[in-house]
């Protein structure tokens, strides 16, 4: 079908932008890539009078890469993200999941900040965001905050954003030299919403033993969740297959979830992939730890050096 | 409420009157007739519509005109010269027989012509696996074909893009 009647206005800057989506109230909605709320507006299912145009904001278009955090503008496209040589060197984790989002063309408008501020619970990016301790910086009529990426979703597409505010950035926490983060997910075919998926961070001691180690799962409740008792039994042994088994085998019979019965998959059946996507995540997350810790390059640089790039 | 926009499709630059509504997908095929770019589900899944919008694949049911002024929008009928042969995608579409009624062939080639455009400008591309072109084709959808021959078809091309002989087989899953 096609979108109700509309106004599609074009703020000169950030700032503006949350102005006229504070004058617009509830009739208004701030548009970004649109890759999930144009096939809203043209099945119908949302009917906002004003539509506040992020696009023109290039000053939200910025990817900085600090000695210790990635800080993505909110209107970094998806395909930007997954493919800067820096970040996939730096947070290999965070190309791994955007190559699960969507499609190639979704993925050339889609955009952080919308993909974040829509908080679907399938998505990849609030998933990773949560998992790798983000923070995401709003921007409103009473001026900025900074919240954490957990705190962002306060259930199924919903957010802690006030009105006229506005997500302007998500500043990721880089790995330190001990740690590896992995990404796993289940899901139809390439590009469908993911049934399960699993992002998990490992970080080693001295020994190679675990040291700290976060799970968390996406698609199997209203919001992302995190599964601190699966993260518990990898702590103090070095990282191997039964462990992971252990801590797949908690996050499926955990009551944290609450897996969305749906056409492709039963809650049943859920909870399997569940424990599947994070052994899959956390023996990537090993791998990558391992490697930092001895120096050696990750299987991106590795990609990097054979391609020649 | 219209406005009236500029928009650059195809190298031409058009004058046109629209509702802040209307999509590009609709600007293209109504307002300026070009209905080489098709719609199918308009909702953002099937991948008919899509465009390429500064050289980059986009749905162009996702978009609305207004947005893209002053942006460079490739639709299949800017992808050959009217006067000159097929674009190669075109052509390796045409030998491998990857389209029946045609519906959702604009797409994906357009689709694909940014996969070999960004093969081109790379120093030391890799050629794309069959694995790889499925992905990439994935958001594109087909009820004729069985996706068989323009799988096919695309990795042909990619393979060449990338500047590896496309008739020497490399890789596990290369037939
Ligand atoms: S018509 Fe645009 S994706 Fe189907
Ligand atoms: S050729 Fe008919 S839909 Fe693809």
């Amino acid at each position: 079908m096609k979108p109700p009647p509309l106004r599609l206005l074009r703020p000169a800057s950030p700032t503006e932008a949350c102005a006229l989506l504070a004058e617009a109230g509830d009739a208004g909605r701030a548009l970004a890539g649109g890759q999930s709320l144009v096939p809203l507006l043209n099945l119908r299912l949302a009917a906002p009078e004003v539509l506040v145009d992020l696009n023109p904001l290039t000053e939200l278009a910025t990817l900085a890469c600090g000695t210790g955090a990635l800080r993505v503008g909110a209107m970094v496209r998806q395909r930007t993200l997954e493919r800067d040589p820096l970040v996939r060197r730096r947070l290999p984790a965070l190309p791994a999941a955007l190559a699960h989002v969507g499609h190639l063309a979704t993925r050339n408008r889609g955009t952080i900040g919308g993909s974040l501020a829509h908080a679907d619970p399938a998505a990849e990016l609030p998933l990773v965001a949560v998992a790798l301790g983000a923070t995401v910086e709003l921007l409103g009529p009473k001026g900025p905050r900074e919240v954490p990426a957990a705190e962002l979703a306060t259930g199924f597409l919903s957010t802690c954003l006030e009105p006229g505010e506005l997500l302007v950035a998500c500043t990721f926490p880089l790995l330190g030299p001990t740690e590896g983060a992995g990404f796993a997910e289940a899901a139809p075919r390439a590009g469908d919403f993911a049934l399960a998926a699993a992002c998990c961070r490992l970080g080693l001691d001295p020994e190679g033993r675990v040291a700290a180690a976060t799970v968390a799962v996406g698609a199997l409740g209203p919001t992302v969740q995190v599964v601190p008792e699966a993260a518990q039994v990898l702590l103090g042994s070095p990282p191997g297959p039964a462990r992971f088994a252990e801590a797949g085998a908690l996050v499926g019979a955990s009551d944290r979830l609450d897996p969305p019965a749906s056409l492709h998959a039963s809650p049943p059946y859920r909870r399997h992939l569940a424990r599947l996507v994070v052994e899959e995540a956390l023996a990537e997350a090993a791998r990558a730890a391992q490697a930092a810790r001895n120096g050696s390059p990750s299987r991106e640089d590795r990609r990097e050096e054979e391609h020649g790039a | 409420m219209t406005r009236s926009i500029e928009l650059r499709v195809n190298g031409t630059t058009h004058r046109v009157e629209v509702e802040d509504r209307r999509l590009l997908s609709d600007c293209l095929r109504h307002d300026l007739g070009l209905r080489g770019t098709r719609v199918g589900c308009e909702h953002g899944v099937c991948g008919a519509c899509t465009v390429r919008l500064d050289g980059q694949a986009v749905r162009s049911c996702l978009l609305f005109a207004v947005q893209v002024e002053g942006q460079e929008i490739q639709t299949v009928e800017g992808l050959a010269d009217p006067e000159g042969p097929l674009h190669p995608l075109q052509e390796a579409f045409h030998r491998h027989g990857a389209l029946q009624c045609g519906y959702c062939t604009p797409g994906f080639l357009l689709t694909a012509a940014q996969l070999l455009d960004e093969l081109r400008a790379e120093p030391n591309p890799e050629p794309p696996s069959e694995e790889e072109i499925r992905v990439l084709l994935a958001g594109n959808l087909c009820r004729c074909t069985g996706y068989g021959p323009i799988v096919r078809a695309v990795l042909e091309q990619a393979t060449c893009a990338a500047g590896a002989d496309p008739t020497e087989p490399s890789g596990e899953d290369r037939r």
